[in-house]
């Protein structure tokens, strides 16, 4: 836990409820096994010392806010706030009904890392202090830099600082986590045409369907999933290959030039499948083709992909 | 009936005892991750590990199953006549299951081979020709609760043979006449391993300590639990993605698809989780569980209240603690229990 954020948090949470100024507030609790802590609305005072601020907050908090018809006070970084402002744009949340606590996020850590640095014994215990982290389990205590186990969408993520805000709590910090963005796609841009094949069935091949990608994801907002539709079914329901790979390839063009690369479906997915590989390529993609277009910037920005003007490049068509 | 013995460097002959004629299956690792797995060298089984990642109820229900299959050309000799899927060629063994993932196949078998009328064939050809030798747990993990739901991690229930792991050797006790046969020919285990896997015993249970009580969960009315305000809290963080119910060994719901291509068809049964909204759309477009709230309340409602009703007494979990390892959001079910035991 983060104490000092997690003060100044629940400060300005306490603050609002008592103001009236918001129904609830959105945040984390700590989860009741490491390295997992778990969204948590709080409509008290009282509930409020429930929440918390670390670096193992690692869904996105603005996919709660759908639907939702009160007034909500959300804990966002840069990547949640951005996701805010898309669904403001697409008409999702209404930016009167959320008040949205800025926050600057130290980068959230990927529990697979942290297993993988421990060799998958079981983790009892996990603390963060400064900028390591000590998991500790039966017989052993590890302590960890940061640095070396956070989410890859963290090292690499441009805008840690909430973009859209009510109030900023504590300070501005970095806006980068040092990696770069543009070499994570990368790999696939060498490879050949079968290479690629292989590298997405191995990352796939253990998906399980669960959709806890798609149900984490802020832009899956769809009332009807096209793997759920029935009339026509366009995605059949087995675990054969092509059923599951339809789901992942359609899902993520889905999310093309929308998707803000907050990781939230690599954290929820239990299996530990990066699905990033897809969506950091097709981000990059709408970059270089959309005069550096990021979504999530700006309040009244259009995706690019959701317009069309008659003046747009179609080289790609083959007459 | 009896404990037997054996040593460690000999547990490689009976496993190939097995290999020659059937399938064996067992934990093995994976990179992080412990998996069920066909085995070809003995060495690969492993007996230090907490459990498998996922249970091995894919083994005996696979997330996809074809049923039969079809042709559909109705020119053809055999149009629209059923063919159907095979059964199990060879027999098969799954070595060092987990009590919790043994005694879930016992309370599914009440589900899937309830009555004559009901017998799921597909089930019952792999129950039948499936040998299951435990593992006991010496050391469960902090989020297994077995011995609160009916469980223990030396538990027999489900299993033909349970091993206790003595480091150099291993003890075996015969659960049933299968389990015997299995056994006969190998030594008897002396009083002070007898002794030691009673102290293990101990030990193992001991360190469970998540200190649950189903006692209100079964003497409250249906609709009491089903209307406590508590579940106003519960489902609003969750996701409603699949992943607990696909983790969990006693979760068996279904969803039954007719796929065809060309003139070939073939009808599939794949895993279905009650946690998504299709799960109970009707074709009229009405939804009885229309909400998240709905949903998730099922889940547990079913576990810890139908299930136990319709089965004599059995609760639909075993206490593994998978769903609360792989839930994204932290939806811990021993936090559901005492809320639904008040």
């Amino acid at each position: 836990m983060l104490v000092e954020y997690t003060k100044q948090i629940q400060e300005a949470a306490k603050r609002l409820l008592k103001e009236k100024k918001v129904d609830c507030v959105l945040g984390y609790r700590q989860g009741t096994i490491p390295l997992v802590d778990a969204p948590y609305f709080a409509y008290t005072e009282e509930e409020v010392d429930n929440l918390i601020w670390s670096s193992f907050c690692t869904k996105n908090l603005a996919n709660f806010l759908i639907k939702r018809t009160d007034r909500v006070a959300v804990i966002a970084q840069g990547c949640v706030s951005r996701s805010i402002v898309g669904l403001i744009n697409e008409n999702q949340v209404k930016r009167e009904n959320v008040y949205i606590l800025g926050v600057w996020s130290p980068g959230m850590v990927d529990r697979f890392k942290v297993m993988e640095r421990v060799g998958g014994r079981e983790i009892l215990e996990a603390k963060e202090e400064g900028d390591k982290i000590i998991v500790i389990g039966e017989g052993f205590e590890e302590v960890i830099p940061k640095k070396e186990v956070l989410r890859q969408n963290c090292l690499t993520c441009v805008h840690r600082n909430a973009v859209l805000y009510d109030e900023f709590i504590g300070e501005k910090g970095e806006e980068t986590g040092g990696g770069n963005r543009d070499m994570v796609a990368a790999p696939w841009e060498k490879l050949s045409i079968d290479e690629r094949w292989e590298k997405f069935t191995e990352t796939f091949k253990d998906c399980i369907r669960c959709y806890a990608c798609r149900n984490a994801c802020p832009l899956c907002y769809c009332a009807e999933c096209f793997v759920d539709e029935s009339k026509p079914q366009w995605c059949g329901k087995t675990q054969d290959e092509a059923d599951v790979y339809t789901f992942h390839i359609l899902r993520a063009f889905h999310c093309a030039g929308r998707c803000v690369d907050c990781g939230a479906c690599e954290s929820a997915c239990p299996m530990g499948i990066k699905m990033r590989v897809l969506t950091s390529k097709i981000e990059k993609d709408i970059r270089q083709m959309y005069d550096g277009y990021e979504p999530g910037m700006e309040l009244g920005a259009v995706p690019p992909l959701s317009v069309y003007r008659p003046n747009d490049p179609e080289e790609f068509i083959t007459p | 009936m009896g404990y037997k013995c054996l040593a460690k460097d000999k547990f490689s002959e009976l496993v190939e005892k097995f290999t020659k004629e059937q399938d064996v299956f067992a934990p093995i690792a994976q990179g992080l991750e412990v998996k069920w797995s066909l085995i070809d060298d003995p060495s690969k089984i492993l007996f230090d590990f907490k459990n498998t990642s996922m249970s091995p109820k894919g083994l005996f229900f696979p997330q996809t199953e074809c049923l039969f299959e079809f042709n559909n050309n109705k020119d053809a000799e055999d149009a629209f006549i059923l063919k159907e899927t095979s059964p199990l060629v060879k027999k098969r063994t799954l070595l060092n299951i987990r009590p919790c993932d043994a005694r879930a196949f016992s309370i599914l078998d009440k589900v899937f081979m309830k009555d004559e009328d009901s017998l799921d064939v597909y089930w019952k050809d792999k129950r039948d020709k499936t040998i299951l030798i435990g593992l006991a747990c010496t050391n469960p993990c902090s989020t297994c609760f077995c011995t609160q739901v009916n469980s223990s991690p030396f538990g027999e229930d489900g299993l033909d043979v349970l091993m206790i792991d003595l480091g150099d050797k291993v003890v075996l006790k015969d659960v049933t006449d299968k389990g015997e046969e299995i056994l006969k020919g190998l030594e008897d285990a002396s009083d002070e391993d007898i002794k030691k896997v009673e102290e293990l015993k101990k030990e193992a249970e001991s360190k469970i300590n998540a200190n649950l009580s189903m006692d209100n969960i079964l003497s409250r009315e249906v609709l009491e639990v089903y209307e406590d305000p508590f579940w106003d809290r519960l489902y609003e963080t969750c996701l409603n993605c699949g992943a607990c119910t696909f983790y969990c060994p006693t979760c068996h719901c279904f969803d039954i698809q007719d796929e065809t291509k060309g003139d070939y068809g073939r009808r599939v049964r794949n895993w279905d989780t009650c946690m998504s909204w299709l799960f109970t759309q009707h074709a009229s477009g009405h939804n009885p569980r229309g909400t998240k709230k709905h949903r998730v309340r099922q889940r547990f409602m079913h576990k810890f209240k139908y299930m136990p009703i319709k089965l004599d007494g059995d609760i639909g979990c075993v206490g593994c603690g998978r769903c609360i390892q792989v839930c994204p959001v932290n939806i811990d079910v021993r936090d559901v229990i005492k809320n639904m035991n008040k």
